[in-house]
């Protein structure tokens, strides 16, 4: 599995370096359709999805425990269908929670685990890492589902509203927002094809194709990861892991994404 | 919660208010806007961190104009007339002209500076040159295939305006209205998606002068 990844990758490397100019005269989505042709059998996502798989089911941590009890919204241990209701809001810690700072609280309730050393961690090292196959894998148990997160309980219209304003704050050097690159239909930077996340801009695309595999810094990006790299692109300061923007945020994407089939894990540029 | 909705939704219903109803229900209970700013606010304080060269006290500094159009965005509704143009002519104050009257610098250092897209994120260092950054959003020389379209082409900028000397008189306003452009994009409009190279720092007027000579220097691959 592993060997032949790679080795497909490293294909997909070198044709987009013979042929860069004849990729660069199609749109980066058929380039990338491309890619994702070539590694069909391979998505190097799988071995982020086995090693999340592993993870939630292996007792671990100071308290010895599996993360099999987790509640991602829909349950304890109920894992399929949990990825597209979330951001949702949890009686339990009386806070909305997208996917990854759920994880951080049932990796702390049950295992044990600082949720601190994840927040203040790094992406691709240690239990950060594991946070992002965790969600890879937790994610992926929802592929082809439609988006439908819940709006009934008023601190998940609260935290609507100020993904809203958030989406909308431009600011810093460059006085760049989300919606500077996302606020508009059929936009580009250079060739990169921009989705409008004002609203549902299709199946898999936006908000509905994380996380996925970088093809070129070879990296699992979770949604959180996604959203951490927007923020560095506008010139922002670095957004906190698993912070109160970062949810708010996610719950006004994954709302206007409602209807949008998750294609997760997919592969990009 | 969902009895309260309900409940509102029928409140809504017996004043024969059924379209409003959906609407309602989505903000009943919710807090006010401006309650809502706060939260937005606070949220802001929280979640970010300074990292490298890139300060939380900079970015979300108080800019009338900026937290003007972030507002209007927000609420989904273009700022009135009046305030667009007050917020204008407070950008164009502070436009810095050319010391030395030269409006035009070089239009091959331009198009470098066109090319990049670096400078300024935090992972960038003091030293890290600034990008210009226009291709990502701008169509220029034709040569370059790969450019962006968030905002208008600027191929044949100074042919399509007629500059043929930007040294002649007539030509005077068209050139001043490019740097002013580049230095301040928001001098013209108020709630512009382009940078204000000038008058963030990103560039300097040598640079400026650079970018100006990229789109109106007869000489230059824009206007071939």
């Amino acid at each position: 599995m592993r060997g032949k990844s790679i080795a497909l990758i490293t294909a997909a490397l070198g044709l987009m370096g013979l042929s860069g100019l004849a990729l660069a005269q199609k749109t980066s989505i058929e380039a990338i359709e491309e890619y994702r042709e070539m590694l069909q059998d391979g998505n190097p996502a799988d071995l982020f999805e086995a090693k999340g798989e592993d993870l939630w089911k292996k007792k671990r941590g100071p308290k010895n425990a599996s993360l099999e009890g987790c509640d991602l919204g829909l349950g304890p241990g109920v894992v399929k269908g949990a990825f597209v209701e979330l951001p949702r809001w949890f009686a339990d810690t009386g806070k909305v929670q997208d996917l990854e700072s759920r994880l951080l609280t049932c990796m702390s309730a049950l295992q044990g685990i600082d949720p601190k050393v994840i927040i203040d961690g790094q992406w691709g090292k240690g239990e950060r890492a594991n946070t992002t196959a965790l969600a890879t894998w937790i994610a992926a148990q929802s592929k082809g589902m439609a988006f439908h997160l819940p709006q009934g309980h008023a601190q998940e219209r609260t935290m609507y509203e100020v993904g809203k304003r958030l989406f909308y704050q431009r600011g810093g050097a460059h006085d760049f927002s989300c919606a500077s690159c996302h606020g508009e239909a059929g936009k580009r930077i250079r060739l990169q094809d921009l989705p409008d996340l004002r609203k549902a801009p299709g199946d898999g695309i936006g908000f509905a194709a994380w996380p996925a595999y970088r093809v070129s810094n070879g990296q699992m990006w979770s949604m959180q990861h996604r959203l951490h790299d927007c923020y560095r692109q506008q010139r922002f300061p670095e957004v906190v892991f698993a912070s109160d923007v970062t949810v708010a945020l996610g719950v006004f994407l994954g709302v206007n994404a409602t209807g949008d089939k998750s294609a997760v894990p997919t592969i990009k540029r | 919660m969902k009895p309260q909705i309900t409940t509102a939704c029928l409140g809504l219903l017996a004043a024969a208010a059924l379209a409003g109803c959906a609407g309602a229900s989505r903000t009943a209970g919710l807090p006010s806007p401006a309650e809502l700013d706060a939260l937005t606010q606070k949220a802001v304080q929280e979640s970010f961190k300074d990292h490298g060269i890139v300060k939380v006290k900079n970015v979300f500094a108080d800019d009338e104009t900026i937290s003007a159009c972030n507002a209007a965005d927000a609420a989904g509704k273009p700022l009135d007339d009046a305030t667009a143009k007050r917020l204008e002519a407070l950008n164009m104050k502070t436009v810095q002209w050319p010391s030395d009257g030269k409006f035009l610098g070089s239009w091959k250092e331009g198009e470098k500076l066109a090319q990049s897209g670096r400078g300024l994120t935090f992972t960038d260092t003091a030293k890290t040159p600034n990008g210009g950054n226009c291709y990502n959003c701008h169509q220029i020389d034709k040569k370059e295939i790969s450019f962006g379209t968030i905002g208008p082409s600027l191929y044949h900028y100074g042919k399509l305006r007629g500059v043929k000397d930007p040294n002649a008189p007539e030509a005077r306003a068209m050139v001043e209205y490019t740097w002013g452009k580049i230095w301040n994009s928001k001098a013209y409009s108020a709630c512009s998606n382009m940078p204000r190279a000038g008058h963030m720092g990103i560039m300097t007027k040598s640079q400026v002068a650079d970018l100006v000579a990229l789109l109106l220097d007869p000489q230059s691959p824009v206007n071939q």
